[in-house]
């Protein structure tokens, strides 16, 4: 097991540093627009060349890589232009917004789904079964923009219980955190539910849950011992990659209800060109996107021992 | 008379399919006394798992007890209630299942898995729980029952599987041990020594058997009494040395003389197949269902009335309208006429090696230059194959057969040696390099059909495909050439019009022969040609493969574990251990003494319808791991007949006799000789 997480730490750092490569060679690449980005677009040929020069972009490629990388790890990402402020300061509060909304939406998703799917894969085929599956569908169905509508017209206008907007202008607050992920949830634990539902149903007609059936063991042991675990593999990555889509991919949830999270400003970086502030929103995309593949491959191995086997030989 | 203590009361399965309700098994009855053993015989999708699942009141999803009743201990099964079900299922009736690996959950230890069945039967938990799982792996004598019982299922060897799934079997005790081919996948020599428990446990526990399988041969090592079933009906029960010598039943005497006998070979005794395929459920004929296939039916009696199971009063019962007419005339099959020995060599093999790389274990496996790891799988190969003859290569799982098939047929490359064919070395020749003409040369039947014929195209067409290419026939010549293949194939010329899910398992291996030959190629490479089919139909597969390769003197090289047939269709045979060969020579040769030990063991683990015989201790232990193997003789871990230190430093030298039976041992060929008489006489 040491060994398999040594392996899985040892690739996601190799994966990091080619990414960082390609990062640099797609931003710093071309100093001059990187110089018209920073001075805007009214700039002088010259202001530009010596703009370029202050910030040592005449400097050798290696030792620019190397300054880049520097800067990179110690968070000294360059002022935002359109915040006006250091990145790393706008950067911040940002991803711990997001998280929030993750933290929230995930209490309610895991036990939500993985006890749906569970139920409707034990006994595929069954009234609770169909049911189950009808409303994953249905509810997966509506977009999160229509969903958004709907509930703020339900919870803000017409029973007045929630606020409409999530723009924390008083300091964070809990409750307008719940319409954002009700529709986040809405719109996702119907495809969790289905992935568990599809692995559960599998998972109950393998022979190994015959062998315990007709070993004479009680149903509940059977479920919570033999099956549980080894249908929840698939589910569990699903949940992994949901993590990346959470923290920067929600943009039309967080516009909406003007949540500042992660997604949103992402899109406002590109939109407006503010090149340092989008430069480090990839940098975290990137890691996060490794550090959650990490997690899921060292999860894969907790949950079933052949990858163990698998990954030293 | 005492209630048995399991009783089938005319038992019939039914399964809900889109054609209707389709009956698997039709008014079974059987009894099973305490302590007795009792084998149940038949071919795919004759019903007889569909018993045990019956017995278990365990049918998945679409499978219903449509009429009867199953007794234990004289009550009836379908009045228990769900709890009652649960403590019978696993304390008083245990299954042994096929494939042992699937049956064990992957994500739990061996211990974990033996335990709960004591914490649930009999209220044992922790250190006393552990105990006694290991006392009862080392009662069906796993060598380290602590590493065992340590270990996730994927870390122990198949044969190690199947000991751990009959040890969970026997845990609590049970009455009534159900085993469900609980050989099927093992190597002969691992397969031989877990029907040994079997038998030896069933005597020591007093555990009754209802052991099922298709190997008639290895059911008449185990059991006291034989069922033999046919399309979900039971047509013939009687003591095992009754069924076995004196059999009434047209079907059992068919499955009996379509064995190839141990002692036979192709001229004196070729196989007599039954003719036909086993019906489908919905297919069955009127009057008796095996009446179609048969060769003493009579129109008028056999077509129109289906036969009552008569018994005889001596225990034995036969389902069959002209039991009393037919006799006990054996079906024996003509003897054909022997082969003048080869005119030539078809193919040269000379010190021929093949390596496998791996990226080593651990941390080392993460530095870019790392030391690969080598797995030798052939290892200086040497031996010919004389051209229009059948050689055949025998060996267990892991002993590199298929790996030359690899190298021979381009799929792999050879890193060491020479392999002639027409004269030209293509050793390191990989297949994309072979010219059209090598490749139409040399062509292959692989073991299962399904992977040589693609599902979504008609078999006539898919043969045309192969003449196109590699005879550059017109579209009128190829049709010629499928219609006339379709009749060496003795097969309707309507099936070429069918795609392979239409047709039958022996009519889809029939068609993936006629693709092999559709070329006129000098050399067939057979990878276990009939290993995947019925046994019935084996028979009547092997017996075309050999009058094709006659009919196109066309040179065969047999790859098989399955020595009765080996000895039966090939004219010179190689046996093969972890990449070398052990023994080489005529058919003969190889089958009588002065016999290599690795081959003595193979032959000793052979299934035999005459019964045990043999070497006294045959081997335990599994084939070595390929990535460490022994030093010296590959073979001394297992070695029954290893004389001293020599064995384990020194590899053996080969001996070759005049007339050129060849053979890597220490051991002195006529010192062989001299102990081996002694045992077979």
């Amino acid at each position: 097991m040491a060994r398999l997480i040594a392996q899985r730490l040892f690739n996601s750092l190799v994966s990091i540093a080619l990414a960082s490569v390609a990062l640099f060679l797609i931003f710093e690449m071309s100093p001059e627009t990187v110089a018209a980005d920073a001075l805007g677009q009214y700039s002088t040929r010259e202001q530009r060349d010596l703009w370029l020069a202050a910030n040592g972009y005449f400097e050798p490629m290696h030792v620019r890589f190397l300054d880049w990388v520097r800067r990179c790890v110690t968070g000294e990402f360059g002022q935002s232009r359109l915040y006006n402020r250091p990145v790393s300061e706008v950067l911040g509060p940002r991803l711990w917004a997001s998280a929030m909304l993750a933290m929230l939406f995930f209490s309610f998703l895991i036990p939500l789904s993985l006890g749906l799917g569970i139920a409707a894969g034990m006994r595929e085929g069954s009234l609770l079964d169909r049911g189950i599956s009808l409303a994953s569908i249905l509810t997966t169905s509506v977009p999160p923009f229509a969903s958004a509508v709907l509930l703020t017209a339900i919870f803000v206008f017409w029973l007045g219980l929630l606020p409409g907007t999530s723009s924390m202008v008083d300091g964070f607050r809990w409750k307008e955190l719940i319409l954002p992920a009700a529709v986040l949830l809405l719109y996702d634990f119907g495809y969790l539910a289905r992935i568990t539902r599809a692995s559960m149903a599998d998972v109950m007609q393998t022979a190994y849950i015959r062998t315990a059936v007709l070993k004479g063991l009680p149903n509940w042991w059977i479920i919570l011992r033999h099956a549980l675990r080894n249908a929840l593999i698939p589910p569990f990555t699903v949940i992994m990659l949901q993590i990346n889509w959470l923290i920067g991919g929600v943009v039309v949830v967080e516009f909406f209800f003007a949540y500042k999270g992660f997604g949103s400003l992402i899109l406002e970086a590109s939109l407006t060109h503010d090149l340092f502030l989008l430069q480090a929103c990839t940098a975290v995309s990137v890691l996060l996107a490794v550090g959650t593949q990490t997690i899921a491959d060292i999860g894969y191995g907790l949950l079933n021992p052949r990858i163990r086997v698998a990954a030293v030989k | 008379m005492t209630e048995p203590l399991l009783r089938l009361d005319g038992l019939s399965v039914s399964y809900r399919t889109r054609r209707g309700a389709v009956p698997a098994v039709v008014d079974v009855s059987l009894a099973l006394k305490r302590g007795e053993s009792l084998g149940l015989v038949g071919e795919s999708g004759c019903g007889k798992s569909t018993i045990a699942f019956a017995i278990m009141r365990w049918l998945a999803g679409r499978g219903q007890i449509a009429g009867g009743r199953v007794l234990f201990e004289g009550r009836d099964m379908a009045e228990m209630s769900r709890e009652e079900l649960r403590r019978i299922r696993g304390k008083r009736i245990a299954m042994v299942f096929q494939e042992a690996m699937s049956a064990l959950n992957p994500c739990l230890t061996v211990g974990a898995q033996l335990t709960e069945v004591l914490r649930f039967h009999e209220d044992i938990v922790g250190h006393e729980a552990e105990r006694r799982s290991k006392d009862m792996l080392a009662e069906v004598r796993i060598p380290d029952p602590d590493r065992v019982f340590r270990a996730f299922p994927h870390e122990i060897s198949g044969g190690q599987q199947q000991r751990v799934v009959i040890a969970m079997a026997l845990l609590a005790n049970p009455a009534v041990l159900l085993l469900d081919e609980p050989t099927t996948g093992l190597d002969v020599t691992v397969e031989a020594s877990v029907v040994r428990l079997i038998a030896e446990i069933s005597r020591r526990f007093g555990t009754a058997l209802l052991y099922i399988s298709h190997n008639l041969a290895l059911i008449s090592r185990v059991c006291e009494r034989i069922a033999v079933m046919y399309a979900g009906e039971i047509v013939e029960e009687g003591p095992t040395r009754r069924i076995l010598t004196a059999p009434i039943h047209p079907y059992t005497r068919g499955l009996i003389s379509c064995l190839p006998e141990s002692g036979a070979d192709k001229i004196a005794r070729p196989l007599s197949p039954i003719p036909g395929q086993i019906p489908a459920p919905w297919e069955r004929a009127s009057g008796c269902f095996f009446q179609p296939r048969c060769g003493f039916a009579v129109d008028g009696l056999c077509n129109t009335s289906h036969p009552p199971l008569v018994t005889d009063g001596k225990g034995s019962t036969v389902r069959c309208l002209r039991a009393d007419e037919i006799g006990a005339d054996r079906i024996v099959a003509a003897a054909s006429e022997a082969l003048a020995p080869g005119e030539g060599i078809a193919v040269t093999v000379d010190q021929l090696s093949k390596d496998y790389r791996l990226t080593p274990p651990g941390f080392r496996g993460l530095l870019p230059f790392a030391e690969p790891l080598r797995i030798r799988a052939n290892d200086h190969l040497t031996f010919n194959a004389d051209q229009g003859r059948t050689l055949a290569i025998v060996g267990e799982s892991g002993c590199g057969k298929s790996t030359f098939a690899r190298v021979l047929t381009g799929l792999e490359r050879a890193t060491g040696g020479r392999l002639e064919v027409a004269g030209q070395d293509i050793a390191r020749l990989s297949v994309i390099d072979r010219s059209r003409d090598q490749l139409r040369a040399l062509q292959m039947v692989f073991q299962n059909p399904d992977e040589t014929l693609n599902p979504s195209y008609k078999v006539g067409r898919q043969i045309a495909r192969v003449a196109s290419r590699l005879l550059n026939l017109g579209r009128k010549e190829r049709a010629q050439r499928v219609r006339d293949l379709f009749a060496e194939i003795r097969l309707p010329a309507g099936i070429a019009d069918r795609k392979p899910r239409h047709l039958s398992g022996g009519q889809k291996q029939r068609i993936a022969i006629a693709r092999a030959f559709v070329g006129r190629p000098d050399i067939v490479v057979a990878d276990e040609p009939v290993s995947a089919l019925d046994v019935s139909v084996r028979a009547a597969v092997t017996q075309l493969l050999m009058e094709i390769q006659r009919t196109n003197g066309t040179t065969l090289i047999l790859i098989s574990h399955d020595l009765a047939l080996v000895r039966y269709v090939a004219d010179t045979v190689v046996v093969m251990y972890l990449g070398q060969v052990m023994e080489a020579g005529t058919t003969s040769q190889v089958f009588s003494a002065p016999h290599h030990p690795y081959t003595e063991v193979l032959l000793a683990a052979q299934p035999k319808l005459e019964g045990d015989r043999g070497l006294d201790a045959p081997v335990e232990g599994e084939t070595p791991s390929p990535l460490d193997p022994p030093k010296g003789c590959p073979f001394h871990t297992r070695c029954p007949r290893k004389f001293g230190a020599i064995c384990e430093t020194t590899r053996p030298p080969e001996q070759v006799t005049p007339a050129g039976h060849r053979m890597a041992c220490h051991i002195p060929m006529d010192e062989l000789a001299r102990v081996q008489e002694k045992v077979t006489t």
